[in-house]
């Protein structure tokens, strides 16, 4: 299992390395750096100042040590716009971020554990149908659309929450419902087919040939076994959630990390937006390791070891 | 004398007949949408550029004061709403698909690779797809075409460069189970090329899984492109896509919420009717559960 | 005599796909006595058991004429009355030790609670029972073995664990469903030997599943031979073995001619030919494909023929029609 785990954090450390080259390669793209930051109505020499003032005229490959060695260390540069280090700027954002997500997740668990045993107990059954039509619907609801009409309904239709902003925890609460509902549809499903797996199981055959309650059943001897991929999925799913955060902050003008992304593109904000794409990898790559760690907690089988 | 019975164990009648009954509903879905999207031109009743700001905003059919030359409405600009509406479906049809074929040829080519070939070369493949998934598509995607500049074919490299990972996994995971079947390894033993193998062996046999992963990647795509056109980053106005349309009517939407209903409900349902007839062709292919 | 403890009668399981898999079973297995039922692969052993317990999968229809346990009627009891038995006065236990334990749950877990369920005992109380049954079953360091999960206990131990688990409330009835198949041999006799004693010190009826002669021989007061969803002959252990009367019993016994010089774990029959697998609505004898008896008659339905007291068969010969064997 240890021996497991470091090759899982070695293979994770070169992933961020990956990300890192890709990070790099991405602000480069648009050719020349110093015309995109001077602006479009900047001079020959403004241009040339941006260059030597942000060492574009450098080599490539000296730049991109020279961003590694500074990335690695949690240094990413200041911003053009914000003027402000960088390392700042996402520190004040991600805690709003991260608050989304674990209130995404939460909800998203929350709704999705039930109906992913409600569907399996009643496999081919209405309510299996039902739970089905809903992921289905989950899966096509544009998150974006959803956030537009929750805010019609719930912010100026019938006033109860907050339409934009980040104040107070009512702001939290429609971004969260939406966020949640883009990870619905993957942990229901993943619930369902567990929850059949772990039911027509040997050991819930021995649990009936018990006598057990059908409650008992279900929650004490599927659910559990049924669980471990899940939470661990869920993990994983919090980083594709604080990734995709982006556009549910935009929608909802809350001022995330997502959101600052959002506007440094629209600045050509390219320290910010490098960042930002660094630290969602990195946190994604360190979920991923967590996910394996909370599988090996869970499952005693892989516990002992 | 005696009947010796295949048993099949989980298909029950009914639940059959509900399946296909989705199944067709997604058939007609995409079928009326693509019709709309290849005939559009013929179709839409107005031109959906042409501004008319003396008619801004009218109501769609079913409501007070609506124009008869105008079922759908006007935009904020005057432009008729189901023109667009028309319009907007060639758009998410032709990125769906080509950000599909694009994204497809990627990963089936690295999944089938790294599934056939094993060893070293199948752990830098699953290496790549880790990386891959460690990226986050949308931010990606948004600050490549803001560094660019937004156009549609920009739009569809992006975003086929970047959603090959399913593609990638399914084909490498289907393509290892061809691999170790008797047929193969005849194949292998009658001293057939690895080139003859692949086309005529393993292609053909991993194709329904893919094909039941391409309709997945297709609403995908068409997903992301209607959220980055809406960030403002995706299609370039005046085009009119369904997402724009949307980030374009919101600040209407408090008023007139239909002018975010109608693209969004459009979206929805294509999305929907793409998903059911994926899962209608998954049944059909049996190619099993989906995680 | 008086009434079985466990009485049934025209027992029939049909699955949705149209297989008849149990097709009007009788079996009774009298109290504190222990009854074989034998029968190739997929003639309907484990389906009849679990269609007893009520544990048949969805999908699955049961009925039957008379299904009674210690004069109660398991047709008319609820789901909830059933569950009431199960575990509690009737226990079953199963071909896959290895699987058949919850791998979330300790050892002691899976055993207090069906004490705590059925005898509403303290915990105290349910793990002082477990570990009593653990020693019971000749589990050393039951103490230890109570705090450990399923995956760290080898196969034998664990259908030790699941005897112990199964004999927690006192059980009137033990179902074992070729609890030795899955064990390699010298642990297989140890648990028929384990088996047989339990029986013996706790008064226990067992209806004991089993395709291997050798353990009938040694175990079985009675024996019933199963084939392709019937009980095709029904008699006491030597009287079977003495005298077998249906073709496919003797089909059995001659590849195994003398009980109590059978080496165990020996394949059952070599007849040729495999059981079929027969859909609803089948009518006459089920082994007529492989039967060198065979008849036109054989087609329409067989009667039951008694041969002797308490052993009777399905098939349309007379008893004691020994004279045609060498015929065949
Ligand atoms: N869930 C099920 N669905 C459909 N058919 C089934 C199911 N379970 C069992 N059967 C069929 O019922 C018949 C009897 O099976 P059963 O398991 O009772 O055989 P068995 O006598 O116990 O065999 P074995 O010695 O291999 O355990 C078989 O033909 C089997 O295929
Ligand atoms: S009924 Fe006929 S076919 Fe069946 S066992 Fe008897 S003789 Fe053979
Ligand atoms: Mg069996």
């Amino acid at each position: 299992m240890l021996r497991f785990l470091i090759r899982r954090l070695i293979v994770a450390l070169l992933v961020a390395a990956t990300v890192l080259t890709l990070a790099f390669a991405l602000t480069r793209l648009s050719g020349d750096l110093a015309i995109s930051i001077a602006g479009p109505n900047a001079t020959q020499q403004d241009v040339e100042l941006v260059r030597k003032a942000y060492g574009l005229d450098r080599p490539l490959i000296v730049q991109f040590g020279s961003w590694v060695g500074r990335a690695a260390v949690g240094d990413f540069g200041e911003s053009y716009f914000f003027k402000q280090r960088v390392a700042s700027l996402i520190g004040e954002r991600m805690p709003i971020t991260v608050t989304l997500g674990l209130v995404g997740l939460a909800i998203a668990l929350a709704i999705s554990l039930p109906l992913g045993v409600l569907a399996a107990a009643q496999e081919g059954r209405l309510a299996d149908r039902i739970v089905q039509g809903i992921t289905l619907i989950g899966q096509a609801m544009p998150s974006f659309w959803l956030g537009l009409i929750l805010m019609i309904l719930f912010g100026i239709r019938l006033g109860w929450l907050p339409v934009s902003g980040t104040g107070s925890w009512q702001h939290f609460v429609m971004p969260g419902i939406v966020l949640a509902f883009t990870a619905v549809p993957a942990l229901t499903r993943l619930t369902r087919s567990g929850m059949i797996q772990a039911l027509s199981s040997d050991y819930i055959r021995t649990a009936r040939a018990k006598g057990l309650s059908r409650l008992s059943i279900l929650l004490k001897h599927a659910l559990r076994n049924a669980a471990i991929p899940v939470v661990a999925i869920a993990a994983v799913q919090l980083g594709f959630m604080l990734g995709g955060s982006i556009v549910i902050e935009s929608v909802f003008a809350l001022h995330g990390v997502g959101f600052l992304a959002w506007e440094s593109i629209g600045k050509n904000d390219f320290p910010v937006v490098q960042a930002v794409v660094l630290v969602l990898a990195v946190i994604y790559v360190g979920l991923t390791l967590a996910a394996d760690l909370v599988n090996a907690v869970l499952d005693p089988r892989l516990r002992g070891q | 004398m005696t009947d010796i019975a295949v048993v099949s164990v989980t298909t029950a009648g009914p639940r059959r007949g509900w399946r296909s009954l989705g199944t067709w509903l997604g058939a007609a879905v995409v079928g009326i949408t693509l019709f709309a999207a290849i005939f559009g031109p013929w179709l839409a009743p107005h031109d959906p550029f042409t501004q008319d700001l003396t008619r801004r905003l009218l109501p769609p059919f079913w409501m007070d004061g609506t124009d008869p030359a105008h079922p759908f409405g006007t935009d904020q600009l005057g432009r008729d709403y189901l023109s667009r509406l028309i319009y907007g479906a060639r758009i998410s049809m032709l990125i769906g698909i080509a950000v599909t074929i694009t994204s497809g040829v990627i990963g089936i080519v690295l999944g089938v690779i790294g599934g056939f070939a094993g060893g070293k070369v199948d752990d830098a493949v699953l290496f790549a797809i880790t990386c891959r998934l460690s990226i986050p598509v949308v931010l990606v995607a948004l600050a490549v075409v803001g560094l660019l500049g937004s156009s549609l074919t920009l739009l569809v490299l992006t975003l086929g460069l970047l959603l090959w990972d399913r593609f990638a996994v399914v084909a490498r995971s289907t393509t290892m189970q061809v691999r170790n079947l008797d047929f193969v390894a005849a194949a292998w033993c009658a001293g057939c090329s690895r080139g003859y193998i692949l086309a005529r062996e393993v292609l053909p046999n991993i194709a329904s899984h893919l094909a039941v992963v391409a309709t997945l990647e297709i609403a995908l795509a068409i997903l992301l492109e209607a959220a980055l056109s809406f960030l403002g980053l995706g299609v370039p106005p005046p085009l009119p896509s369904w997402g724009l349309m949307i980030a374009e009517a919101k600040e209407y939407m408090f008023f007139s919420p239909w002018v975010i209903m109608i693209p969004g409900v459009a979206l929805f349902v294509l999305v929907f009717g793409i998903n059911l007839l994926g899962d209608g062709l998954r049944d059909l292919l049996g190619t099993g559960e989906r995680s | 005599m008086s009434e079985a403890l466990l009485d049934i009668a025209g027992l029939r399981v049909t699955f949705a796909g149209g297989t008849a898999a149990v097709r009007g079973t009788a079996i009774a297995v009298n109290r504190g006595e222990t009854h074989c039922l034998v029968g190739e692969s997929g003639c309907g052993k484990s389906v009849s058991a679990l269609a007893v317990m009520n544990l048949l999968a969805r999908g699955a229809s049961r009925s039957a004429d008379r299904l009674r346990f210690a004069g109660e009627d398991l047709l008319s009891l609820s789901d909830t009355g059933m569950a009431r038995l199960r575990g509690n006065r009737m226990a079953m236990i199963f071909q896959e030790p290895m699987t058949s334990l919850n791998p979330a749950y300790t050892v002691g877990s899976q055993m207090t609670e069906v004490h705590r369920r059925h005898k509403g005992s303290s915990r105290q109380v349910a793990t002082d029972r477990a570990a009593e049954m653990l020693a019971r079953v000749g589990i050393t360091a039951p103490g230890m073995r109570l705090g450990q999960f399923p995956h760290q206990l080898s196969g034998g131990l664990r259908q030790r664990v699941m005897i112990a688990m199964a004999l927690m409330c006192d059980p009137e009835l033990l179902i074992a469903d070729e609890p030795t198949t899955a064990l390699d041999v010298t642990v297989q006799a140890q648990i028929l030997r384990l088996l047989a004693g339990l029986q013996r010190d706790l008064g226990l009826a067992v209806l004991l599943i089993t395709h291997d002669l050798g353990i009938v021989a040694r175990v079985a007061d009675r024996v019933s031979v199963m084939y392709a969803g019937e009980v095709v002959e029904s008699a006491r252990t030597n009287d079977l073995f003495a005298r077998p009367q249906h073709p496919y019993t003797r089909g059995l016994l001659d590849c195994v001619p003398v009980p109590g010089k059978i080496r165990p774990g020996e394949p059952l029959g070599s007849i040729p030919g495999v059981v079929p697998r027969v859909r609803a609505g089948f009518q006459g004898c089920g082994f007529r494909d492989r039967c060198a008896f065979a008849m036109p008659e054989c087609a329409a339905e067989v009667p039951r023929h008694a041969a002797g007291e308490a052993h009777d068969y399905l098939c349309r010969l007379a008893a004691d029609w020994s004279g045609l064997r060498g015929a065949a």
